[in-house]
């Protein structure tokens, strides 16, 4: 394989922006912020430099690497720091620094009236770093740091405006929820190591041949555990709601185009382990198309519209792991999901915060309305991400998805008609709830706020938002052209032989797609448009919208089920430990202190008591040498 | 005449410097009834030596008068730092360690 | 003197009067010694008691213990003590009342056990036992017997004792070294105290006692022309052994000054 000595610099360059504006103080004020933003940009240009030099190679020739020191070096275990840039990786190396980039020149402007605005791209370099580790490590331990450093960036933007209890309270929740999933990854890890002895992606897929199925469904169920505790899957998802606390280009950045896609880079990345534990594989599609639905249902309630928005991400992702749980057909069509949900979901989000810019930072669509006259970019852009989420061609979605929904139908047997008939329900009901989206912000009746005064967004906002709008359009038809993106990571994935036994034909589905995506809209025209909407959300709802409005009970779901009793269990631990454990041990120093205090009577200072005790003992001594000489 | 007639007087002297050791509060007396115990222990000595018709009992008594003068010397010299510091030959008034 | 003693102690009736003169004298003054309230007078009882065991040493064949008996435990150790009784405050008597509750029932109880138990346990012990007497072992004399003993089979022990002596001497004066903390004034900066201090009084040297009073004794205060007593005047250490008389009858307001006119 290839060694490049450049690959340190796509981590080292954030990673010396957010240590340098971390540690230089209000100093880098002034200037903090357009020297993240460079450096984001410069690992954007180191990736593009290393794209160049992999297309030049040959197919085998194309992934390189880069040892930076050994790390662990116990007996036959050896872990070395090391990165690895393939094909996958390069895929999310430039969505994370491009689309990373775009979101740091949105934030300058969009972060301009916040006086911790330096703090702000601190994290954000932060969070590219620990990003570009995950993706970039060559071991499932370098993708670990990776992982809990975005957890960690993660946690600390959600909260950024933490002097809101309710925000600091979101952060904490999302990092508490992304620790179970953190569990389930390092479970895996441990297994790894138990059953195969190493961890590095390399050595791992070696071993999968001599490795009993039983330990590679478990390792697959702890992955995926890890996978839906970063991607906010079924049952992890609760937190990505919340998440929206944080600022706008946050959301965009992290939990939409990024962060959250961890899951089903963890899930291709260890291809071979799923495709070697079927059962684990099931697992992943069940989660996909659960969590699909979830999102979906949720999001067709939300009056919020970044939580209308997360809940798409959410339902957005599981059309991803589904792909990745069909094994090496999906997994390419996963990938292209990502990257094309990248573009448009963070311009949809950049969209979103520019609504919010100009509305005084109301984020509840009964709220807005005909703002299209007032936003006209702002308008364009988010409607050029809402044709790409819709999957209406040519934009990107269109290309995505329904390959996700033609494999889904090929999946064989009933799986494959339920996969597929879900996958389709799936793409009717976001067309709705998008549809919905697009209707209360944009057109129809004014209802805003009297102090709102709309107006379209600096420059330095939509110029982002523009570039990404660009590549809602086209990704899609660039990736799959001549199957593009299916070809170039064709080597990393075990290939089997392509049976051509299609359910329905690519130009059917497509079709039954679009009827779907149709339905979905006149529903959403006809209750929306048609209709005047109250600017109060109405109370008198049916009981499904009643739920879907509290995120389908989720939270209500895992206090019952995991805090209380967790709850009840601590406290009867603590209690048990308090009276126990603690009460004997505390017991036998109150036996020692309270005999010593007895004792310590004796102990008046006088040197004539202690003789006469001498004298009462030397007698007590010579009575019994009397009683024995007797 | 029974020469265990010395071992007795040397039991009631030993008892009574064992009580001079207890009740009398003056460190110089004290020590004086300790030296008393030697002494009586001495005696002790020399009539078994007697009795078993043996020299080593005294030798015995005379390694005990080596370390019983020791003992004064070092005894004398405690004594008397005490004095200096507190002004008194009291054992009782020299009574900081206790609870 | 010498002679006499031994002389008494080879017949077992002289030796039987001697112990049943000098036994109970013994333990009477060693009793004496536990009641009387001067240390001084304990020390000359304890003297006493010593030279009697010393007879006793003699009387028992044990010529030389008895000689050591009085050359280092009646002349030097005793005299030790009466030394450090001087340092200490000669006069100063105890009382002898018992300040810790229930000490002296116990130590009288527990001394009576002892004493019983150490005597019938003797008395058991001796039982038809006759002493083989050292007629044998000093047949060379008393002190050649001691001395073969010591320099043979006792000779590391004895050596032991005289590292133990050094040992004893030099902690002596570890014990009884006062360290200096500041440096010895000179006798010009005593000078320069004298007459720098806040006042000229003393510039000309402490009143002497009994300077203008009825009596020249050193426990007695001089008079200040104002006919106060000079406290000054007295040596500290007779103030803190308690030997000054109150120097308040001195005053001469307590005197009557009248001088009767002479006829």
């Amino acid at each position: 394989m290839n060694t490049s000595q450049s690959l340190v610099y796509l981590i080292a360059l954030p990673l010396a922006g957010a240590a340098l504006l971390l540690l230089g103080g209000r100093r880098t004020d002034k200037w903090g912020h357009l020297l993240a933003t460079a450096l984001s940009a410069s690992s954007f240009g180191v990736g593009l430099y290393q794209l160049s030099q992999m297309l030049g190679r040959s197919t085998e020739a194309r992934p390189v690497s880069q040892k930076l020191f050994e790390w662990i070096n116990v007996g036959t275990f050896n872990v070395d720091a090391g990165l690895l840039l393939d094909q996958l990786s390069i895929c999310f190396v430039l969505l994370i620094t491009g689309v990373g980039t775009l979101i740091h020149v949105y934030s300058i402007s969009y972060m301009s009236h916040d006086h911790d605005r330096r703090r702000f791209f601190a994290f954000l370099n932060l969070f590219i770093a620990a990003m570009l580790l995950l993706v970039l490590g060559d071991s499932y331990l370098s993708l670990y740091v990776g992982w809990e450093g975005v957890g960690l960036a993660s946690y600390l933007l959600i909260g950024f405006w933490n002097q809101k209890p309710a925000y600091a309270t979101a952060s904490k929740k999302a990092f508490v929820m992304n620790r179970v999933g953190d569990m389930g990854l390092s479970f895996a890890i441990m297994i790894a190591f138990a059953t195969m002895g190493t961890v590095s992606f390399a050595g791992v897929a070696e071993q999968v041949e001599n490795t009993s199925e039983a330990a590679l469904t478990g390792m697959g169920i702890m992955l995926l555990i890890a996978a839906a505790g970063k991607s906010a899957q079924f049952p992890l998802q609760a937190w990505l709601g919340d998440a929206m606390a944080g600022p706008t280009p946050v959301s965009a950045l992290i939990h939409a185009a990024t962060m959250v896609t961890a899951g089903v880079y963890l899930i291709t990345r260890s291809n071979f382990v799923f495709d070697a534990a079927p059962t684990a594989q099931l697992l992943v599609v069940i989660v996909g198309a659960i969590t699909l639905m979830f999102g979906a249902l949720i999001g067709t309630a939300k009056d919020d519209i970044k939580k209308a928005l997360a809940a798409s991400t959410m339902s957005q992702i599981g059309y991803m792991i589904l792909a990745a749980g069909l094994g090496p057909v999906g997994y390419a069509f996963a990938i292209m999901h990502l990257l094309t949900h990248g573009f448009f979901k963070a311009g949809m989000f950049l969209g979103a915060g520019s609504v919010m810019h100009g509305m005084n930072d109301e984020v509840n669509m009964r709220k807005y309305g005909a703002l299209r006259k007032f936003m006209p970019i702002t308008f364009a852009t988010f409607g050029l991400g809402y044709l790409a989420i819709l999957g209406v061609p040519p934009f990107a979605g269109f290309y995505s998805k329904d390959m996700i929904i033609e494999t889904a139908f090929n999946a064989g047997g009933v799986k494959g008609i339920i996969l597929g008939s879900v996958t389709l329900l799936g793409a009717g009901i976001t067309a709705f709830y998008m549809t919905r989206v697009m209707i209360l912000t944009f057109t129809g009746t004014k209802r805003w706020d009297e102090d709102a005064h709309p107006h379209e967004s600096p420059w330095l906002m939509w110029l982002p938002m523009a570039v990404l709008a660009i590549g809602s359009v086209t990704s899609g038809f660039l990736l799959s052209r001549g199957d593009a993106l299916v070809n170039w990571l064709h080597p990393l994935f075990e290939h089997h032989e392509e049976h051509e036994h299609h359910l329905l034909e690519p130009i059917v589905v497509s079709g039954l797609a679009l009827t779907m995506v149709a339905i979905g809209v006149a529903i959403a025209f006809v209750k929306y448009s048609r209709q005047e909407v109250a600017n109060i959300a109405p109370e008198n709802v049916s009981v499904f919208t009643k739920i879907a409005r509290q995120d389908l009970m989720q939270d209500r779901f895992n206090e019952a089920v995991f805090m209380r009793p967790g709850q009840a269990l601590t406290t009867t631990l603590g209690a048990t430990d308090e009276a126990v454990i603690d009460g004997t041990v505390r017991g036998v120093g109150q036996l020692a202190m309270s005999s010593g205090s007895a004792l310590r009577g004796l102990q008046n200072g006088f040197v004539r008591s202690y003789a006469a005790l001498i004298l009462v003992g030397a007698v007590a001594l010579i009575a019994a040498i009397w009683v024995v000489v007797q | 005449m029974d020469a265990s007639n010395y071992l007795y007087i040397s039991a009631l002297l030993f008892t009574i410097g064992a009580v001079g050791v207890v009740v009398r509060r003056n460190a110089i007396v004290v020590f004086m009834c300790i030296e008393l115990m030697l002494n009586a222990a001495n005696l002790s000595f020399v009539t078994f030596s007697r009795i078993n018709g043996d020299l080593n009992g005294q030798i015995m008594a005379f390694f005990t008068m080596v370390v019983a003068a020791c003992e004064v010397v070092v005894g004398l010299a405690i004594i008397v730092t005490i004095y200096r510091s507190r002004r008194s030959a009291s054992v009782d008034d020299a009574s900081l360690l206790k609870r | 003197m010498l002679q006499l003693a031994l002389e008494v102690g080879q017949t077992a009736k002289p030796e039987a009067v001697m112990f049943w003169i000098l036994g109970p004298l013994a333990v009477v003054a060693s009793l004496a010694m536990l009641l009387v309230k001067k240390a001084v007078h304990s020390a000359i009882l304890m003297a006493f008691v010593m030279v009697i065991l010393a007879i006793f040493y003699i009387a028992q064949d044990a010529a030389f213990l008895g000689i050591v008996q009085i050359v280092v435990y009646t002349g030097a150790v005793m005299m030790l003590f009466l030394f450090i009784l001087m340092l200490v405050g000669v006069d100063s008597s105890d009382s002898l009342t018992e300040t810790i509750r229930g000490l002296r029932p116990i130590a009288i109880t527990a001394a009576v056990g002892f004493g019983g138990l150490m005597v019938s346990l003797l008395g058991q012990a001796t039982i038809g036992r006759s002493a083989v007497g050292l007629s044998g072992a000093n047949a060379e004399g008393n002190v050649q017997g001691i001395a073969k003993l010591l320099f043979s089979t006792y000779v590391w022990p004895f050596e032991v004792v005289s590292a133990l002596l050094i040992t004893a001497a030099l902690g002596a004066m570890v014990l009884a070294h006062h360290q200096r903390t500041t440096t010895r004034p000179t006798q010009r900066q005593l000078s320069i105290d004298r007459f720098r201090g806040d006042s000229l009084g003393t510039a000309a040297g402490l009143p002497g006692p009994g300077v203008y009073a009825r009596h020249n004794a050193v426990d007695v205060p001089a008079l200040l022309p104002d006919g106060t007593p000079a406290a000054a005047s007295i040596n500290a250490s007779l103030e803190a052994r308690g030997d000054m008389l109150d120097y308040k009858k001195f005053e001469l307001s307590e005197i009557n000054t009248k001088v009767e006119e002479e006829k």
